[in-house]
């Protein structure tokens, strides 16, 4: 309930402040962008993944296990530093753009449509692979035994196997990531801008800060939940594909062709990997000179997303549990409600929460309870996924017993639930905090000078074209977010066999 | 003395109906076809599914408004009887306080009962790190300390050897000595080892029970098709 409050709340004010019904062509630009953004970035992640997963599927090497480890990173890292790393590798001054004049060619711009897209894709091409990597590995071995058996070549088990499954799996991949690209706003902030580049949440975001527009911030808002909530309507009626499926290091029973395919696969193997890991790298590379000349500032920075992310994430995965365990018993509305903050997005609710916080307090001192509250909506469905499952299964396996032995309440959560979902607990709780610390969303409405975020001041330098600066904090603020994932992914890992 | 009056459990073709009563302390085997409602029986004693007509009495009181923790009832299920997180001595603990705060009293009874049934030494170890027969023993030690006046066995040993399967269902009778067991079985040699009285389930009927040596020495044609012979 407190959660349908927090969703529905902002939501509700920011309907009431929507003063001119209409879109003027600025707004409608801002629309057709944003869903031509997403789809495109959609579309090409489930593209490329396609050859991508098949080759991890089939193919067995060394480093293989690390390689699909690694793929679940891109996901967490904040958007702000994948704008970073980009710029790294395809900037101006970045070896692709050194290639291409050294070959005669024109260079190429990472801002606009293209740049937004390829960060897009960057941040969820892996998302992509390990969706379908999953499909992949749920083909039943026996299928690809039979297919040996009757002699089928690589187009016939594409046609039987392959294709079919692609069919069941692929529009939900799509569909996920189109809804995450309709909220992006670090990377439109940074690559996109402009006439031609702005998506809803830009647009929120500058008709409150530069043209201190309430109502018409208001109205784009309602539109952003309209194009969030027709994504996940129709996500619902499409099969989502389980995002963190286990057993994902298993290439055995495979048909593993051999002669150029063998080839290509290492190639297509070889690009998906450098595309990821190279512009990783140079945030390494080019963080690590400036790490020594950060301003002090940093710390506190730090310290404020650490304290972002810690509470959120504790939000988050509380609300989940409960949310999780309702729904394992049957609660269909429990189901719904953890659904119901994928239809807003960080800008809507932070701009019903200004409307409604303004009159009454200084906007700067509830900056980071808003942030964590905000992160703390916007990861619980992440969470939600993570722990349903598991849920289940205690649900199901021990259900009957712990009603025998009167095992309820207090007792039954730390006797049962918390043991059993310790693992998926620790997964979502470090989820829910690399997610938070790495937002750059409402607290960009809230924080004054005194109050920003980590994500924030890497924003704020690259702005001030302060890159080597930036790309300190960057490295600082990875650090921050994986190490925060990592303790908790430790602490659930390290549960009882 | 637990009594089925008129009892209905499921609607149509999965339904099962039972009119019967057994005396305190009777051993009873239920056998019959897969699919027949056996288990559905045992899981509306126990409370985890709801009669749609009749009641099942104990001692002349109708369950129906108690939950499963509140009946006189203990159950072990076809697996799933201990938590694999929890070590031997926990799982037994449990049926003593559901929180595990035990207190040194307590701590005692359940070092006896694993002693007794032959696991002394075992009460630190979790269920993975011992055998299907020991596991099986802790279970019926969590039965026995939970002290329930009717025992439901759902098959819990079907998949344990024939040796051990044995040995258990001898240790059963040591533990329910008192109290009315009702027992699944696919096996009539479980029936006839361990059961005074045997109620045959078939097309959706749970007969009234019958003596089980005058059962197997002149089985109804049902019993007989279900045997084979």
């Amino acid at each position: 309930m407190g959660l349908a409050g927090l969703v529905l709340g902002p939501v509700g004010l920011v309907a009431l402040r929507a003063e001119h019904w209409g879109l003027d062509p600025a707004d409608w630009a801002a629309v057709r962008f944003t869903v031509l953004q997403a789809a495109l970035s959609a579309g090409v992640s489930c593209a490329l993944a396609v050859p991508a997963a098949r080759a991890l599927a089939r193919r067995q090497f060394a480093g293989r296990a690390a390689l699909i480890r690694l793929m679940g990173a891109p996901f967490l890292l904040p958007g702000v530093v994948a704008v970073l790393a980009l710029l790294a590798v395809f900037g101006r001054a970045g070896p692709v753009n050194q290639g291409l004049g050294l070959l005669g060619l024109p260079p190429v711009s990472l801002f606009g449509l293209q740049g937004v897209v390829l960060a897009h894709v960057f941040l969820n091409l892996p998302l992509a692979i390990r969706l379908l990597l999953g499909g992949w590995q749920a083909i039943p071995a026996e299928r690809f035994r039979l297919a040996q058996a009757l002699g089928f070549g690589p187009m016939a088990v594409a046609r039987h196997l392959e294709v079919p499954m692609l069919r069941a799996v692929l529009p939900g991949a799509v569909l996920v990531i189109f809804l995450i690209c309709l909220s992006s706003f670090a990377v439109a902030l940074s690559l996109g801008g402009g006439p031609g580049a702005t998506t809803v949440e830009l647009a929120i975001y500058q008709a409150l800060l530069f043209d201190f527009d309430l109502g018409g911030a208001a109205m784009l808002a309602l539109v952003q939940v309209a194009l969030c909530a027709a994504a996940v309507a129709l996500a619902v009626r499409v099969t989502v594909p389980a995002g963190s499926g286990t057993g994902l290091d298993r290439a055995s029973d495979r048909i593993a062709p051999g002669g150029w395919r063998r080839g290509a696969d290492g190639v297509v193997i070889g690009l998906a990997a450098g595309f990821l890991l190279l512009p990783l790298l140079a945030v390494g590379v080019n963080g690590m000179p400036g790490l020594a000349d950060l301003p002090w500032s940093i710390g506190a920075a730090a310290l404020r997303s650490a304290g972002v992310g810690v509470v959120a994430a504790t939000l988050a995965v509380t609300g989940a549990l409960a949310l999780a365990l309702a729904a394992a018993r049957g609660s269909r509305l429990a189901e719904a409600a953890a659904m119901l903050p994928m239809a807003v997005s960080g800008l809507v609710l932070g701009t019903g929460l200004l409307l409604g916080l303004q009159p009454v307090v200084q906007l700067e001192v509830v900056a980071l309870p808003v942030t964590a509250l905000v992160n703390a909506a916007l990861a619980l469905p992440f969470a939600f996924r993570v722990i349903l499952p598991e849920a289940q299964a205690v649900a199901r396996d021990y259900g009957r017993l712990q009603a025998a032995l009167g095992l309820r309440g207090w007792a039954g959560l730390r006797v049962v639930v918390l043991p059993r979902l310790r693992r998926p607990l620790g997964f979502a709780a470090g989820l829910a905090a690399a997610l938070s610390v790495g937002d750059l969303g409402v607290i960009a409405l809230f924080a004054g000078d005194g109050a920003a975020t980590l994500p924030l001041m890497v924003q704020r330098l690259l702005g001030a074209y302060r890159v080597e600066q930036a790309a300190a904090a960057a490295l600082v603020l990875v650090a921050l977010g994986f190490g925060m994932f990592w303790l908790c992914d430790r602490w659930g890992r390290h549960a009882a066999a | 003395m637990l009594q089925l009056d008129g009892v209905q459990i499921g609607q149509g073709d999965f339904a099962v109906r039972a009119d019967w009563a057994v005396p305190a302390g009777a051993k009873v085997a239920l056998i019959g076809p897969s699919g027949a409602g056996k288990s559905t029986l045992l899981l509306a004693v126990a409370g985890f599914l709801p009669v749609v007509a009749g009641r099942v009495l104990w001692q002349a009181r109708d369950l129906a408004p108690l939950g499963p923790a509140s009946r006189p009832v203990a159950m072990l299920f076809q697996d799933q009887n201990l938590f694999p997180h929890l070590t031997l001595a926990q799982n037994l603990g449990l049926a003593l306080v559901p929180s595990l705060r035990l207190t040194a009293t307590q701590r005692d009874r359940v070092a006896g009962v694993l002693g007794r049934l032959g696991l002394a030494g075992l009460g630190d170890r979790r269920p993975a790190e011992v055998s299907g027969g020991q596991a099986g023993r802790a279970a019926l030690g969590r039965v026995l300390l939970q002290d329930r006046p009717v025992v439901l066995l759902d098959e819990p040993f079907a998949a344990l050897g024939p040796g051990v399967k044995a040995d258990l269902l001898g240790l059963v009778g040591e533990v329910a000595a008192g109290a009315v067991v009702l027992m699944v079985t696919h096996d009539p040699t479980d029936a006839q080892r361990f059961a005074d009285l045997t109620v045959l389930v078939d097309a959706g009927v749970a007969a009234a029970p019958v003596a089980t040596t005058a059962l197997f020495a002149d089985p109804p044609a049902a019993l007989r098709a279900y045997l084979g012979r």
